[in-house]
């Protein structure tokens, strides 16, 4: 069957159906999920088909229905629960990283807590600087937790699948700017496993390690370094853990040059953890230092202009990769 | 129990009842002295919260529920843990971190967790389970398997916002779980009243769930609020608030020794000689008739032959081996 194209809010959509209709279990909590089908509208029509029983809307509690989460999930339910803007994981964090992360370990393996969040990242949405973050970082810093960052229409279908089957809590990222682009998407039935980097680009002079929409940025930069006679690679990690460190690392052997673009801040975060990752294991097959491309290190601003400074751009990538290539 | 008549306080299941929480109280009695004493011999690594002179309300709580009913317990939670039916020889193990304890020396004294007796797990963050007993409490509706959850706090997890934005879900959704507020009078080290607006009572009625407040001492009185909020929660009632009015006999912690600066010893004498659990139980069963001195001797024998037993094969017990230190990591 030859591929359709759907939206990434589509395809996310898809996930949850799917999902939902194999496994009775599996429950969707957050605000506005039911009949508003959140403000992204990407849960549109599910509380038709699965009943308020299944798509439970809360109240502004996301501490609250995080924990109720996990409970849930240690006793016989699946919940996915939507927290509608990534910069509010702040407020679930002891929920996430000292409950769900923790309770299989100190259980000595016995308590599992399968829970899924969903959440978003990205700026340049103008929603200024408590509604803009990307804070995957904050996750993936975790024993105990996975985390999905999606880049296309068809991986966040697969890898949702993934998460949702998963006997751990896993932290779901999607960009919202990127709810409305289309991709292919199979009509059959499939998943995509965790911690398998996917080549989006091949190419021999230089890496470009990129997640969530930084891979659509890392690609048009790819295009223009091209034009510019340098073949760049172009590597989505897909889940920040588990990390497929051994596709990362061979590419940059193999071209020589890495660069790593992430739209969390720059400082302590995703970007700096993969570059180091490259650093240790391809550091003698180098011929430059591994860069760091992420989110300026600023509250994300309002206004428009200064908003746009703040995260990497096609442009921003092809110089730092044309100046690496030099 | 007071209104109970003759028969009644004679039937065989009511005397069974009252001997099994008077030899549980005084199991959790013993567990927690020897808990004290390796601790203070530095056999136990780590910190020890100890429930000495609570017994009574994990116990009476406890003895409302099934085997499957569900629990979440505190940092001060090994005789909620006990009450629950957890064993003493693995509970030991765990608080010496040895492989055949409840989490495989994994968790410690303040994350005992067992699924076999529906316990989801003792909790270090105050107030940090009370979101999983929530959570339980929406699977066991949701499911329709009919299991009550009962989220054991201090009145310290009053500070914490989390409790108010989950009770506020439980009583909206009808959800089957009873919290029971333990006020020992202190937060670590510092008179509740201090830390404490309003009523305790006051934040359950907030919210429209029943509460009803009971002497923590007295084991008959805290197991019949709680049959009655549990019995009420597995009707589909929804929620229950049960505050119980304690005392903690030892410092917030075994090393917290001097405490004249927050609270008097003749206070701390007054609750161990006047308001005892086990004392009251117990002469209460020697006025009905229902045991003899012999009776509660031969009990108080058994349990510390038992625990002695426990601590000799928590001791006994193995380390686990390194290579356990990733296991488990993710399911």
């Amino acid at each position: 069957m030859p591929d359709r194209e759907l939206t990434f809010a589509q395809a996310i959509r898809e996930a949850l159906i799917e999902e939902m209709r194999r496994d009775s279990s599996v429950c969707i909590f957050g605000e506005d999920v039911a009949e508003a089908g959140t403000p992204f509208k990407v849960l549109a029509g599910l509380v038709e088909e699965f009943g308020s029983e299944r798509v439970i809307d809360t109240p502004i509690s996301e501490a609250g229905f995080t924990g109720i989460a996990v409970g849930a999930a240690m006793t016989g339910l699946r919940p996915v629960v939507d927290i509608m803007f990534g910069d509010f994981i702040t407020l679930t964090m002891d929920q996430m990283a000292n409950q769900a992360a923790k309770v299989h370990y100190m259980s000595g393996g016995k308590w599992k807590v399968p829970m899924v969040m969903r959440t978003t990242l990205g700026a340049t949405r103008r929603s200024a600087a408590q509604h803009s973050q990307s804070l995957h970082a904050w996750f993936s810093h975790v024993p105990g937790l996975k985390v999905v960052l999606p880049s296309t229409p068809r991986d966040a279908k697969g890898l949702l699948k993934t998460a949702i089957r998963d006997d751990n809590p896993v932290a779901f990222f999607e960009d919202k700017m990127m709810y409305r682009a289309k991709g292919p998407v199979p009509q059959e039935e499939y998943t995509i496993p965790f911690g398998v980097a996917d080549i989006k680009r091949e190419g021999r002079d230089i890496t470009i390690v990129a997640t969530s929409s930084m891979v659509q940025v890392a690609l048009g930069a790819a295009g223009l370094l091209e034009k510019a006679g340098i073949s760049a690679e172009v590597i989505d990690p897909r889940t920040t853990w588990p990390l497929d460190e051994k596709t990362l690392i061979e590419s940059a052997q193999k071209t020589g040059r890495a660069m790593v673009v992430d739209e969390g801040y720059g400082r302590y975060g995703v970007a700096g953890e993969i570059a180091a990752v490259i650093a240790e294991a391809a550091f003698y097959d180098l011929d430059a230092p591994v860069k760091r491309l992420g989110a300026m290190q600023v509250p994300i601003p309002f206004s428009p202009p200064l908003e746009d400074l703040t995260v990497p751009t096609e442009k921003s990538v092809f110089e730092v990769a044309q100046e690496l290539c030099r | 129990m007071s209104s109970a008549t003759r028969s009644e306080l004679g039937s065989e299941a009511a005397v069974e009842r009252w001997l099994r929480a008077y030899r549980q109280m005084l199991s959790i009695r013993a567990f927690e002295e020897r808990v004290n004493d390796l601790y203070t011999r530095a056999l136990m690594p780590g910190l020890a919260h100890l429930y000495l002179g609570e017994e009574a309300i994990a116990v009476g709580v406890c003895e409302a529920l099934n085997r499957d009913d569900y629990i979440t317990s505190t940092h001060r939670g090994h005789g909620h843990c006990l009450a629950k039916g957890a064993a003493p020889d693995r509970m030991f193990a765990e608080l010496l971190g040895k492989e055949a304890g409840y989490c495989r020396g994994k968790g410690g004294s303040m994350h005992i967790a067992d699924p076999a007796t529906g316990n989801l797990g003792a909790n270090a963050i105050v107030a940090g389970s009370v979101a999983i007993a929530t959570g339980a409490a929406l699977s066991a509706k949701r499911l329709g398997n009919g299991r009550v959850t009962v989220c054991f706090f201090g009145e310290g997890a009053l500070g914490q916002g989390l409790l108010y934005e989950v009770m506020n879900l439980a009583e909206l959704w009808k959800l089957p779980v009873l919290y029971v507020c333990e006020n020992n009078l202190y937060t670590e080290y510092t008179h509740y009243e201090e830390t404490t607006a309003g009523e305790i009572p006051g934040r359950a009625a907030a919210f429209g769930i029943k509460s009803e407040t009971v002497d923590g001492q007295d084991v008959r009185a805290v197991y019949a609020v709680a049959a009655k909020f549990v019995a009420g929660a597995r009707r589909g009632d929804g929620p229950g608030f049960l505050v119980a009015n304690t005392y903690r006999y030892h410092g917030h912690h075994v090393g917290d020794i001097s405490r004249e600066y927050y609270r008097p010893k003749e206070e701390e004498q007054h609750w161990k000689t006047e308001r005892d659990p086990l004392k009251l139980l117990g002469s209460w069963l020697l006025k009905q008739g229902l045991a003899d001195e012999a009776v509660l001797a031969r009990i108080a024998a058994e349990v510390n032959g038992q625990l002695d037993a426990a601590v000799q094969f928590a001791i006994a017990a193995p380390y686990p081996n390194p290579e356990e230190v990733d296991k488990d990591v993710y399911a």
